[in-house]
C-alpha cells in the first residue's frame, strides 16, 4: 500500500450531480447563447433589432471567428 | 483510503456549479482578450486588405451596411455612401475588442456548463486535465471540423443574397459536428469498461470522424470566392481565423484550469 501511495497533490474529481447543473445550464446557457448569437449573426441572416448597428459594431469580430457575415 | 476521503468532502465542498459559472466567465474574459489581441494583430491586415478590394470594386457588388435582408434604413436607404454607423477604424479596433470579449464571455459560460457536466466523468483525468480537455475538444468540433467544411471567409467574398442559406448551412454543420462529438465521448465512456480506455477513445474517434465525414460530404458546398480575389489574402485570413478561435478556447482552458486548480486546492496543506 505504501508503495503506491505517493501523496498526489492533484484533487480526485468528483462529478457534480446533473440535477444540479440542470438550473444553472438552462438559465446560463440561453444568455450565453444570446451574446453569441448577437455577436455570430444578429443583422445577419436574422435580425433582432432594426438597421445594422450591432452587425457593423462586432463585424471583424464576426469574419474573424468564422461566421457568414454578409 | 482516509486520504481520498477528505479530499472527496473537500471537494464538494468547494466545488459548486456557480464557482464553475464564475471562473468560467473570468476565463472567458481572458479568452476573449487573448483572442482580441492575436486578431488584431494577425486578422486585421488580412480583413483591411479585402475591404479595400472590396471597395476598388474587384468583388461583386456589396454595400457593407447591408446585411443582406431588408433592413429598415429609412431614408438613408438609396443612399449609396450611407454615412456608417460605426466607423471603419472603430471596427477594426474598438468593435473588435467588444465582440471577442462578448464572445469569450458567452463561450466562457457554455463553457462552465460542459464542464460540470464533464467534470469526473473523463474517466482518470485531473481537473485541470479535464479542463484543457474539454476546450480542445469544444475547439476541434465546434471550430475546426465545421471550418474544414465551411471555411471563415473575409469581407468582399460571399453573396449577400445567399446569407441565409450559409449561415443555416454553417450552424448545421456545427450541429452535427457538436451532437456527434458528445455522442462519441459518451460512447467511449461506456465502452472503456470493456474495451479499456484506449481502444474506446479511438473507437470514438473514429465514429466522430465517421459521421463528420459523411455530414461534410453530403452538404452543398459553398464558393462565393470571387474570382481574381487574392489567394493569399485568403490564406492569411482563414489561418488568423483558425487562430483566432485557437487563442480563445486555449485562454478559456487555461485560465479555466488554473481557477479550478487554485479552488480546489486552496485552504489545503499540501
Ligand atoms: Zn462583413
Amino acid at each position: 500500500m505504501t508503495t503506491h501511495t505517493v501523496a498526489v497533490p492533484t484533487p480526485i474529481p468528483v462529478r457534480i450531480p446533473v440535477r444540479q447543473i440542470l438550473p444553472y445550464a438552462i438559465f446560463t446557457g440561453i444568455l450565453s447563447l444570446i451574446a453569441l448569437y448577437f455577436v455570430g449573426a444578429e443583422q445577419g441572416a436574422l435580425a433582432v433589432f432594426d438597421g445594422t448597428t450591432v452587425h457593423e459594431l462586432v463585424h471583424d469580430a464576426r469574419h474573424l471567428l468564422g461566421f457568414p457575415c454578409h | 483510503m482516509p486520504l481520498t476521503d477528505t479530499v472527496t468532502t473537500e471537494q464538494q465542498n468547494t466545488l459548486t456549479v456557480r464557482s464553475l459559472l464564475v471562473w468560467g466567465l473570468l476565463a472567458g474574459l481572458v479568452g476573449g482578450l487573448l483572442a482580441f489581441g492575436f486578431a488584431s494583430a494577425f486578422g486585421e491586415p488580412s480583413v483591411d486588405a479585402a475591404i479595400s478590394i472590396e471597395e476598388s470594386g474587384g468583388a461583386h457588388e456589396h454595400s457593407h451596411g447591408d446585411a443582406g435582408q431588408a433592413h429598415d434604413h429609412g431614408t438613408a436607404a438609396e443612399e449609396p455612401a450611407e454615412e456608417e454607423p460605426v466607423s471603419r477604424a472603430f471596427q477594426a479596433t474598438g468593435g473588435l475588442g467588444i465582440g471577442a470579449v462578448a464572445y469569450g464571455l458567452g463561450l466562457g459560460g457554455l463553457f462552465s456548463l460542459a464542464f460540470a457536466f464533464a467534470y469526473g466523468r473523463l474517466g482518470s483525468l485531473s481537473p485541470r486535465a479535464s479542463a484543457v480537455t474539454v476546450a480542445g475538444l469544444a475547439y476541434v468540433g465546434v471550430v475546426l471540423v465545421p471550418f474544414l467544411k465551411y471555411p471563415a471567409n473575409p469581407p468582399a467574398v460571399g453573396n449577400g443574397a445567399t446569407i441565409g442559406e450559409r449561415t443555416g448551412l454553417f450552424f448545421g454543420m456545427i450541429a452535427i459536428s457538436l451532437v456527434a462529438l458528445v455522442l462519441a465521448v459518451v460512447a467511449a465512456r461506456a465502452l472503456s469498461r470493456r474495451w479499456g480506455g484506449w481502444w474506446s477513445t479511438l473507437a470514438g474517434g473514429a465514429g466522430y470522424l465517421v459521421v463528420v465525414g459523411v455530414a461534410a460530404a453530403l452538404l452543398p458546398a459553398i464558393n462565393e470566392v470571387p474570382t481574381g480575389f487574392p489567394p493569399s489574402v485568403l490564406w492569411e485570413f482563414r489561418t488568423a481565423s483558425l487562430g483566432t478561435s485557437a487563442v480563445l478556447y486555449a485562454g478559456i482552458g487555461v485560465a479555466f484550469a488554473a481557477l479550478l486548480h487554485r479552488g480546489l486546492t486552496r485552504g489545503r496543506t499540501l
